[in-house]
């Protein structure tokens, strides 16, 4: 991304255009801006284009998780815990027409487990933009309206559940969808932080060297050492309890960020301490550009590779760090539902169907 | 280099001191004592810890004095080369921390354990520099499934696997019947055979960051003109690539290399549990939960002391990579 890409360059432009090279993709290229750039280089990556369609999805569903989801994520019932999914059926014969069965739940007498059995003779048909629970539609127009519905109320014969239920009955299919909206847009503020600290910090700190690499790198190995469990435990017992979940969820991630800065920051600043001695540093400083406009217009851009292969994954790993203070079992009144959060929530008992979230 | 080492070290005094001030402000975060959380676990099963004991138990562990006078009493203690006892083991701390994990090869397997993590990406990604792409894909998917993948997920699936198609329990770091046999030839081996397992767990994790860190960085350097200069002189392509670029890529490797020092005691705390792995992870755990403060504030103070070493190490080693870096001037 730092430098036009090497399939780019007019010299090996003939990949482009069949034989010759036309003089107006020459010019083309020259010409074109550094975002234009990337981005015929982003289209020509077949597996990179995929990605993209996938991410833009799962934002598409952080916009509108409550018209996909079909029941109220927090509604419950004890009747239909541990459901497990519904498979659905596309075609009565030969006529297009979605549909499930009902499931009925009994009590298995040897074990005392409740068991579900589908009833093939009746079939719940699947109502598309069915009527549902109220919400507001990207958080202003009041609608009722969600992709997918049944005619039933909320008896427990007449309900979907794609996903099956967690332990309290309630429908996996929409806390993943609401999980996914928390997860993806939390995880973002959260890992931009730590993306704008680490490089500040640890460029400043690799750039001034003396007495601000010393005082930084030394917050760093205090931040370092503190061990991740006590830590978790800490802020599980120090968050008011009167914080809503989302509140806590909010302030976890926060924290996460404020320590999770440091590796990016040592890596800038060892950067940082290579390139200063560079080149076009020195020519940077000896024009009269201001340090901070060396740092942020010269120095940053010619390792932005770095930055963007280190910052792309963070997502992911704050995702599993997150639900770690849930897992030390300290914080099991408040367990905020994230999609990592997920197959942990319960380290020590086995279950028939895996709850996406606990 | 060595009065950068001399002063740097002078440097760790002070940092080891923030960090054993931060251990004692550590505790009071959950609210009560050692002896509040005995007393808790004594009434869950059953027992009645009376008023009179639980003032002996403070007493004697020095628990009602004035934080300060606590903290002065440990410091002296440490200075003694005595961390203290450990209130629930009931056994001096350095036995501790030292019998179980560290001596009996915890401590020492778990630095095989991470590593793996860090070799595969130099080699998996000279890949792209050359035209072979298959190599490039495999290795990304492989990183990408530990990445993606929670590691004691992994390691359930594993032990899970190993038992039902190997019938071996591969949990722990030996044979049941080995644990507790003195060292013996058949046991190295049996500790040869458990640890594969947590290896590849605790490799994967790291893998995937680690090969797209290692290739973007070292795609940036393949474009710059010494390579050519180098390609020109008609070096062989190992050694064009091996030589500088690879060399200069390295720079965040090193920066954060240190980090596995403390990472090779404490290791996957979740993962140790799942695997039965003896490192120095759940122990803290269960030192904390039990508020153990002696035991865990060793642990804590000694993870600090390794995360000081490690850095001082990583910032050797940048400038061991890369002779252009100059610590010293200000």
């Amino acid at each position: 991304m730092a430098e036009p890409d090497v399939a780019l360059d007019p010299a090996s432009a003939p990949a482009h255009g069949p034989g010759a090279v036309a003089p107006a993709e020459d010019r083309r290229i020259y010409v074109a801006s550094q975002w234009r750039l990337t981005w015929w280089r982003f289209r020509r990556h077949r597996v990179a284009v995929a990605s993209g369609i996938v991410v833009i999805g799962f934002y598409l569903v952080v916009l509108g998780a409550d018209f996909l989801a079909y029941a109220d994520p927090n509604a419950s019932e004890a009747q239909r815990s541990l459901m497990p999914p519904q498979p659905v059926h596309w075609f009565e014969g030969w006529r297009f027409r979605p549909h499930v069965y009902a499931v009925k739940g009994v009590r298995d007498l040897q074990t005392f487990r409740r068991v579900y059995r589908a009833d093939p003779a009746q079939k719940i048909p699947i109502r598309f933009f069915a009527e549902g629970f109220e919400y507001r539609f990207l958080g202003v127009i009041p609608a009722t309206r969600h992709l997918i519905g049944v005619d039933g109320g909320r008896d427990a014969a007449q309900t979907i559940f794609l996903l099956g239920t967690d332990l309290q009955g309630r429908d996996l299919w929409s806390r993943l969808m609401f999980g996914t909206r928390i997860s993806l847009t939390i995880g973002l503020v959260g890992v931009t932080m730590s993306l704008v600290l680490g490089v500040v910090l640890g460029g400043l700190s690799g750039f001034y060297g003396g007495i601000a690499d010393t005082v930084i790198q030394r917050i760093i190995e205090i931040l370092r050492s503190i061990p991740t469990i006590p830590l978790w435990m800490g802020l599980a017992a120090a968050l008011p309890r009167t914080w809503s979940i989302m509140q806590v969820y909010f302030a976890i991630t926060i924290i996460i960020s404020l320590l999770a800065w440091t590796e990016l920051a040592r890596v800038v600043r060892g950067r940082f301490l290579t390139l200063r001695e560079e080149d076009f540093v020195v020519s940077a400083r000896l024009v009269g550009c201001t340090q901070m406009r060396t740092i942020f217009v010269h120095m940053v851009p010619s390792f932005m590779s770095h930055i963007i292969a280190a910052t792309t994954l963070a997502p992911a790993r704050h995702d599993h760090q997150r639900d770690r203070p849930q897992l030390s079992r300290v914080s099991a009144c408040a367990r905020p539902r994230s999609a990592g959060g997920s197959c942990c929530s319960r380290p020590r008992t086995s279950r028939r169907w895996p709850s996406p979230r606990g | 280099m060595l009065a950068y080492i001399g002063r740097r070290a002078l440097l760790a005094v002070f940092t080891v001191w923030a960090i054993s001030v931060l251990v004692l402000r550590h505790h009071p975060v959950a609210a009560g004592d050692y002896v509040t959380s005995y007393i808790a676990q004594m009434a869950s099963s059953g027992s009645v810890v009376t008023e009179q004991e639980a003032q002996n138990l403070r007493i004697q562990y020095g628990l009602g004095q004035p934080i300060y006078v606590q903290y002065y009493k440990w410091v002296r203690l440490i200075a003694e080369g005595n961390f203290g006892m450990s209130m629930e083991w009931k056994r001096p701390v350095t036995e501790v921390i030292g019998r179980p994990p560290v001596a009996d090869g915890g401590g020492l397997c778990s630095p095989r354990c991470s590593s793996p993590g860090c070799w595969p990406c130099p080699s998996a990604s000279i890949p792209p520099s050359g035209s072979i792409r298959v190599g490039d894909y495999t290795a990304t998917f492989v990183g990408f499934i530990g990445l993606a993948v929670p590691n004691f997920l992994l390691a359930l699936v594993l032990l899970y696997l190993g038992f039902t198609l190997f019938n071996a329990n591969i949990g722990g770091l030996f044979s049941v019947e080995l644990q507790d046999a003195p060292w013996s030839a058949a046991k190295v081996w049996d500790l040869c055979k458990h640890l594969p397992i947590p290896a590849l767990i605790l490799g994967l994790a790291g893998t995937a960051q680690q090969i797209r860190i290692m290739r973007a960085n070292l795609l940036d350097e393949l474009r710059k003109p010494y390579v050519v200069t180098a390609r020109s002189k008609s070096l062989s392509e190992l050694r064009v690539i091996l030589k500088y670029p690879v060399r200069l890529a390295l720079n965040p490797f090193a920066s954060t290399i240190g980090y596995t020092l403390p990472y090779i005691v404490s290791g996957s705390i979740i993962v140790s549990l799942v695997l039965g792995l003896p490192t120095v992870g759940p122990l803290l755990l269960r030192a904390l939960i039990a508020q153990d403060m002696f035991l865990a504030g060793t642990i804590v103070l000694l993870l600090g002391v390794m995360t000081v070493i490690g850095t001082l190490i990583s910032d050797i080693l940048l400038v061991w990579v890369d002779p252009r870096i100059r610590l010293e001037d200000s």
